[in-house]
């Protein structure tokens, strides 16, 4: 194993632990980058597709997995985000300009549903956003002018400096540009952690009363998770505008949100690899299934993708609370101190639940 | 008239919600759990009612068939808590919440599986019967609808109020150390509570089944009566029930009163209502928040 001396205090906040470990991500993102001239175009575009859910679950992370607020109404944003998308490409807005506009639109609404948010708690919480999530698909057919209704709506090719980036006549273009995105999302979720913001994040979610104690302004930092992760949600929503090229509202049902949640959890709540993996679970699952199928000449069964998901998702809440990512880290641990590494290490900490009901 | 029809309509679904709403609330009250999933046990209740009695499956008389699924159910119910749940015993809340999500898309996945995704019509012996009272046609399921509803209700407020298992219930959710000091078998009656949540499931999805066709997805109306149990506040059995009535009777009302579209928003439009006035349900059980 490695040993790391620590020469300053920013050591233990360095994006990197290390100089191999920085190796390792640019050879990632090396190779991502590389994935046109690998992989054949229906590939890349599965890939761009769980580039597009990780961004969504990283949004979605920073709000339930770094300041413990679940929304099970994620799919909200994302609509905000893809119609706002829509809505200026038809006007003839130029990419630049509306991509981040639909991201902030989306922020926008995230903080106006924080507002009454604020009081709320644990599960009042998620079903509030629950509920928000079921509004939301109801709203957007009855927006009918800017959002087409039931019919739905569709998006141009974008134009980004003279190139015309198109999902099927330009996939490694669109894919570029998705992996763009999802670096610098990465890389601003990763410097976000590392601030006194995302340290007053993580304060909340660990106990609320503790981070007040602190100084910790609750109201204010709880409003800055949901606009971040809203905007960061948005994003990814105009993205997946351009992925669909014409879409309705059965696009962002509550199921999809409910399914975003439940990504972050397979992946592992609380990391930035997380979204990655969970979105990597989603993505490639039917794939897959389609692919054992056919091995086994079964009979297609409605459904399955998701029955398959959902035992994977129980299998592992039981067995590895903290998901992919969380069992990846044990992997390493345990290879790291190869003959030194004990049963007990990681053993969970159990405590006993009180109510806060009084009566 | 026409009022008076719509409201009758309204009160047999609200019946429905709060019945399920009963079964969050009594596992919420119990375990301090919330059952995401209890929608879909509604769903599969329902479906081995169907099982049971319809003549294109087994044919059995129709109360034997009820006891049968409600048994079955309960057996289920306290599986999933003996074999799952409990497992993630004094992990936080919100673990449970995402496994019990899980848990619901495998039940309507299984329900899909067996009986296909085709909307299936329950064979119930008062189908199709009417009362005329006073110029109104009643029909006897919504009597059926009703009357089980105010029993079970009553039942389940006098059970948790009055016998020893109840309280210990209370006492196993207010504080579970302190419970198994008191010598509270407090895994035992988790999975008790679950049982009894189950069978209450079902009779809620029998009951849904009389008033119309069930599929694989009747499950998201689960969702419908968490506005229900939220409005009620969700630790309290009469305020679920209440919760349920006012989401059924807001829905043919504002479907009939309102522009199109807007009668689905409804119920939820009202839970956010209450829940920003009253963080907590109309009947919030909450003082204040410790560390």
């Amino acid at each position: 194993m490695r040993f790391q001396q620590k020469t300053a205090y920013d050591d233990d906040i360095n994006l990197y632990e290390d100089r191999y470990q920085a190796f390792w991500y640019i050879a990632l993102v090396g190779v991502a980058a590389a994935l046109p001239f690998l992989v054949s175009s229906y590939f890349l575009g599965e890939v761009v597709n769980v580039l597009i859910l990780a961004i969504a679950g990283m949004g979605l992370m920073v709000l339930a997995g770094h300041t413990g607020q679940a929304s099970l109404g994620h799919a909200a944003f994302l609509a905000c985000g893809a119609y706002m998308e829509a809505w200026l490409n038809n006007k003839g807005v130029p990419f630049l300009i509306s991509f981040p506009v639909a991201g902030l639109f989306a922020g926008v609404v995230g903080v106006l549903i924080a507002i009454p948010a604020l009081k709320m708690s644990g599960i009042y919480l998620a079903i509030a956003t629950l509920a928000v999530g079921i509004v939301a698909e109801d709203v957007i057919v009855l927006l009918e002018p800017y959002t087409g209704g039931i019919g739905g709506t569709f998006v141009n090719a974008i134009n980004l400096f003279g190139v015309e980036i198109d999902r099927y006549a330009n996939p490694s273009a669109f894919y570029w540009l998705c992996l763009g995105v999802a670096v610098v999302v990465a890389l601003g979720y990763a410097n976000l952690l590392r601030s006194a913001t995302g340290r007053a994040f993580v304060a909340i979610r660990d106990s609320e009363v503790s981070a007040r104690a602190m100084g910790i302004n609750i109201a204010r930092t709880k409003m800055m998770a949901f606009f971040l992760s809203c905007f960061v949600t948005g994003l990814s929503g105009a993205l997946m505008a351009h992925f669909l090229g014409a879409f309705n509202y059965e696009a962002f049902l509550i199921t999809v949100s409910i399914q975003l949640l439940l990504m972050i959890v397979v992946g592992g709540m609380g990391s930035i690899h997380g979204a990655f993996f969970g979105a990597m679970v989603i993505g490639f699952l039917p794939q897959i299934i389609t692919l054992i199928r056919q091995q086994v000449s079964m009979t297609a069964v409605p459904g399955l993708d998701t029955g398959v998901f959902a035992v994977i998702l129980v299998a592992i809440i039981i067995i590895e609370p903290l998901g992919l990512y969380g069992q990846w880290i044990k992997t390493r641990i345990w290879w790291q101190l190869f003959p030194m590494a004990r049963r007990d290490m990681f053993r969970r900490q159990k405590s006993y639940l009180k109510t806060e009901r009084m009566r | 008239m026409e009022f008076a029809q719509l409201l009758l309509g309204g009160i047999s679904g609200g019946c429905v919600y709060g019945l399920v709403a009963l079964g969050f609330v009594l596992i919420y009250k119990a375990t301090e759990s919330v059952n995401f999933a209890q929608g879909d046990l509604m769903m599969l209740g329902a479906f081995f009612t169907l099982q049971f009695v319809n003549a294109a499956y087994w044919g059995l008389p129709f109360w034997l068939g009820l006891a049968m699924a409600v048994v079955v159910m309960a057996v289920i119910g306290y599986a999933m808590e003996a074999l799952i749940i409990r497992r993630l015993f004094g992990q936080p809340q919100f673990a449970v919440v995402i496994l019990t999500i899980a848990i619901g898309f495998v039940l309507r996945f299984l329900a899909g599986f067996i009986w296909g995704h085709e909307p299936l019509t329950l064979e119930t012996p008062f189908a199709g019967q009417n009362l005329s009272i006073m110029g109104l046609a009643i029909s006897v399921d919504e009597v059926f609808v009703l009357g089980t509803t105010v029993v079970l209700t009553l039942a389940l407020y006098l059970f948790f109020a009055k016998t020893r298992l109840g309280v210990a219930m209370q006492a196993s959710s207010q504080n579970q150390l302190a419970a198994y000091y008191m010598g509270v078998p407090v895994k035992r009656i988790h999975g008790l509570v679950w049982a009894i949540s189950g069978g209450i499931a079902t009779i809620a999805g029998i009951l849904f089944a009389s008033r119309g066709s069930i599929d694989p997805n009747l499950g998201l109306l689960g969702i419908k009566a968490f506005a229900a149990a939220v409005i009620g506040g969700f630790g309290s059995l009469p305020g679920a029930l209440l919760g349920g009535l006012i989401v059924g009777l807001v829905e043919p009302f504002s479907g009939r009163y309102m522009p199109a579209g807007y009668s689905q928003i409804m119920p939820y439009a009202i839970m956010l209502v209450v829940l920003v006035i009253r963080p907590n349900g109309l009947f919030a059980q909450v003082q204040s928040k410790k560390v």
